[in-house]
């Protein structure tokens, strides 16, 4: 039904497309100095803590600011809160902050504002949504009215990636005050923008912060007035954006973005992003006696499927397809492993040499992007192996898998932005339920570069865990995912491969 | 009379109560809630923490009664996601949809009754066919479909109303029409067939040889009974309208009930999806309630039978 309903969107779309493109021209929000946009998500809550959404990342780097910013060019760590930081072992960290910096309700900023974020989003009883984001804090002390000390449980070297974009800085005062609820339906920070009105479920706005500090790596605010909506149909959404009603939208399907390209007055960004696919197979016979427990099998799937040829024609824009098990940006995601070229007879030599002279059949699960793995489903089967494809909800599948019924996964991981490998190698190889590996080797030396604060160390043994997940085709990694953005011509915005759009980064043409 | 609407109110409330238990149970065996609760990210201790946290790791036939006995006293719980009282969220939601589903059914009744009447009175000329057809092509189009069909004219390209929203009645116009529409083939038919029976019935035949007008005869005497069924149907209709208003919702963004108890399921909002079941079915059995008993009041033989 809804595939239905989904094909019957795109011919409407086309419709449109050809109506605009001879009917009056879009109306820009250049002259109001507003930009609208939407999305499809309502959010429960505006405070960060307590929403998993990456729309409440995009709200919260708007309003609020961290203690640390990692530039989404260069990739560097500059001060942002903290006017400096320095190592003093390897579980403790301290910062000299920023003086004079107001929040949006006029609180002044200082280590009280820290110390008080820190030890509440860090304290369990707290309850706070994404506890991996948190749950390395042991505690935060004052050292002085601008200085703070964090120290960790145990040593955690990408803690700088955690503080650059994943703990905003709330007011100590006015949160004790409101608490969480309050927090989540009037929200205040430091940042470029404040939200001046929220009517939940319909629409957010956010005025320009004019007293924003100036030494901020953010930048200054450009654009006066954001108007932020929810539309859940992404065809209403064209429809706003071909009329005027909207400036921005993203995460577009890519036949609908095809089609918009081509309306005058609107640019579609089809960016790469942090988020993988892979193919995650049952090497360690938790499923039973699978045949993924052969490395042979293993390494007949990786040569049986043209990740090129899904990577080019159905995925498209910035993708490119990789051959760690990481997003090739991250820390330490090193592409310099074993590679699987698409090679069929090679596939069927490996699995006859296991023992599948004609293949065998598995069942094969996903939960997103199915076309991908239809594709995948009919190369599979090209060397014998015949994949049930069964579509599940992400929660289902999950739950399926940690009853250990999913030998052969179709999955995806967006690292939750952090630009990190412990982050996606961390969730998979490190013994949990989701592993499907169980390689001690692997976990050990994840463990050692996850806990290491030296560089070298960490490059060293990331690289050689990732060397043996390659070798032993314990996974395929596939291709990178795009998102693709639709926007007024007027607008200047540039995307990020974690796909959390920064509006206090555009501006008007 | 009495005994038959005591009898009805008991079997409503029956309905309500198994359409609860059904829908708690068909939520929990549909997976783990824990999963959908905490996000994709979270790990085996997050989870933990959420089963605790919301009280998933109980029995469910422990969650249910405790549950049903809270709603009892009423109170239906509050959202893990939005944290706050669902009753609270859902009163909100409820009036945009009323709103919307008033409109939707003045705007099919205003269509529908004067097309069904002319349609009977003028059978098998080309006002009837005409009826017919709009009957046909109401029932077989997608509301979905006709909502961005007329975002697509009246929005894209005549740009006379917004393409969504529901700040204003400019806002409404279009969602009313798409929702309105698919009651009108329901209503047109009743209203003709009805019509067709009354007008060669005798009594109207001596109406007419009174020397009645004929707009008397067809609107004093003959419609006031050929819309007896029509008035049973239309609170069955708005029921429909209020539980089916959820694409036209989504279509046209509107923030209203049956958007949210889509997007409640999606995201295993438990205490939402109990609360909507409850108040939809209550809603349902309500008005089903009321066109029986109307149906009582207005034809003595369903009481007898």
């Amino acid at each position: 039904m809804l595939k239905h309903l989904r094909k019957m969107s795109v011919v409407l779309m086309m419709a449109m497309v050809m109506l605009v493109t001879t009917g009056s021209p879009i109306l820009a929000s250049k002259a109001d100095d507003t930009l609208r946009f939407a999305w499809k998500k309502e959010l429960e809550t505006l405070d960060r803590y307590f929403n998993t959404a990456r729309e409440g990342m995009i709200v919260s780097r708007l309003i609020c600011d961290d203690l640390i910013y990692r530039d989404p060019v260069s990739n560097k760590y500059k001060p942002l809160l903290a006017k400096s930081w320095k190592w003093i072992d390897n579980t403790t960290i301290e910062f000299e902050l920023r003086q004079g910096i107001v929040f949006h309700n006029g609180e002044k900023f200082d280590a009280d504002d820290v110390v008080y974020t820190l030890n509440f989003v860090s304290n369990p009883d707290n309850k706070i949504l994404v506890q991996r984001n948190v749950n390395w804090i042991k505690k935060a002390e004052k050292l002085g009215p601008y200085k703070v000390r964090v120290l960790f449980k145990k040593p955690f070297p990408a803690v700088l990636e955690y503080l650059a974009g994943n703990l905003p800085i709330y007011p100590n005062e006015y949160y004790a005050k409101v608490g969480p609820e309050g927090f989540g339906r009037q929200p205040v920070g430091t940042g470029p923008y404040k939200v001046v009105e929220v009517d939940p479920g319909k629409r957010i706005v956010f005025k320009k912060n004019a007293d924003y500090f100036k030494a901020s790596p953010k930048g200054q605010p450009a654009i006066g007035t954001l108007v932020q909506r929810t539309i859940s149909e992404m065809t209403t959404q064209v429809a706003e954006l071909m009329t005027g009603g909207l400036d921005w939208i993203y995460l577009v399907p890519t036949d609908q973005a095809e089609k918009l390209a081509k309306v005058p007055n609107i640019k579609v960004l089809k960016a790469e992003t942090m988020r993988i696919g892979f193919l995650q197979m049952d090497a360690n016979g938790r499923c039973g006696d699978t045949p993924f427990k052969k490395k042979e099998v293993r390494q007949a799937v990786c040569y049986a499927i043209d990740r090129d040829a899904i990577c080019k024609n159905l995925v498209g824009g910035q993708s490119r397809v990789i051959n760690s098990a990481c997003y090739p940006g991250q820390f330490g995601c090193s592409q310099n492993v074993k590679t699987y070229e698409y090679n069929p007879v090679k596939a069927k030599k490996l699995l006859a040499e296991a023992g599948y002279p004609h293949g065998f059949e598995t069942d094969f699960y996903g939960y997103r992007n199915r076309p991908y793995a239809e594709a995948m489903v009919g190369y599979l089967k090209g060397v014998g192996i015949k994949a049930n494809l069964k579509y599940l909800k992400y929660s289902a599948l999950r739950e399926k898998t940690s009853a250990n019924k999913t030998p052969f996964i179709f999955l995806t991981w967006g690292s939750y932005g952090i630009n990190d490998i412990s982050n996606i190698t961390g969730s998979f190889f490190r013994f949990s339920k989701r592993d499907l590996t169980h390689d001690s080797q692997v976990r050990d030396w994840l463990e050692q570069g996850d806990t290491s604060i030296d560089r070298k160390v960490r490059l060293d043994v990331y690289h050689k865990a990732l060397s043996k997940i390659a070798d032993e085709a314990y996974w395929l990694p596939l291709f990178t995912w795009v998102a693709n953005y639709a926007f007024s011509d007027e607008l200047n915005f540039a995307a990020q491969p974690d796909a959390v759009p920064r509006f206090f980064l555009s501006t008007w043409k | 009379m009495l005994q038959y609407s005591l009898k009805r109110i008991c079997l409503a409330l029956l309905v309500a109560v198994t359409v609860s238990f059904l829908s708690f149970m068909l939520v929990r065996v549909s997976g783990d809630p824990a999963f959908a609760l905490a996000g994709e990210n979270a790990s085996e201790s997050e989870l933990a923490m959420v089963r605790q946290q919301y009280g998933l790791d109980r029995p469910v036939l422990v969650q249910y009664f405790d549950w049903a006995g809270r709603a009892l006293h009423g109170d239906l719980g509050q959202s893990p996601y939005f944290k706050e009282h669902v009753v609270v969220i859902i009163g909100h939601r409820l009036q945009v949809t009323m709103i919307l589903g008033l409109s939707a059914l003045a705007f099919a009744l205003i269509l529908s009754i004067p097309l069904g009447v002319v349609a009977a009175i003028r059978p098998n000329t080309w006002i009837d066919r005409l009826a017919l057809g709009l009957s046909v092509f109401g029932q077989a189009m997608p509301s979905f479909w006709f909502g961005l069909i007329l975002i697509l004219i009246f929005s894209v390209k005549l740009r006379w109303f917004p393409v969504s929203g529901s700040t204003s009645w400019r806002h409404l116009v279009l969602p009313t029409i798409a929702l309105g529409y698919y009651g009108i083939p329901a209503f047109m038919r009743l209203t003709r067939s009805g019509m067709m029976d009354v007008l060669s019935s005798d009594y109207i035949r001596t109406a007419r040889a009174k020397g009645l007008r004929a707009a008397s005869v067809i609107f004093k005497h003959a419609l006031r009974n050929a819309i007896i069924p029509v008035v049973s149907v239309v609170a069955v209709q708005l029921g429909f309208m209020l539980g089916g208003s959820v694409v036209i919702e989504s279509v046209f963004a509107i923030n209203g009930f049956g958007l949210l108890a889509y997007e409640s399921i999606a995201r295993a909002d438990l205490p939402m999806i109990q609360a909507i079941v409850l108040i939809l079915s209550l809603i349902y059995v309500v008005l089903t309630l009321l066109a029986d008993i109307l149906n009582a009041l207005l034809d003595p033989r369903i009481r007898v039978s």
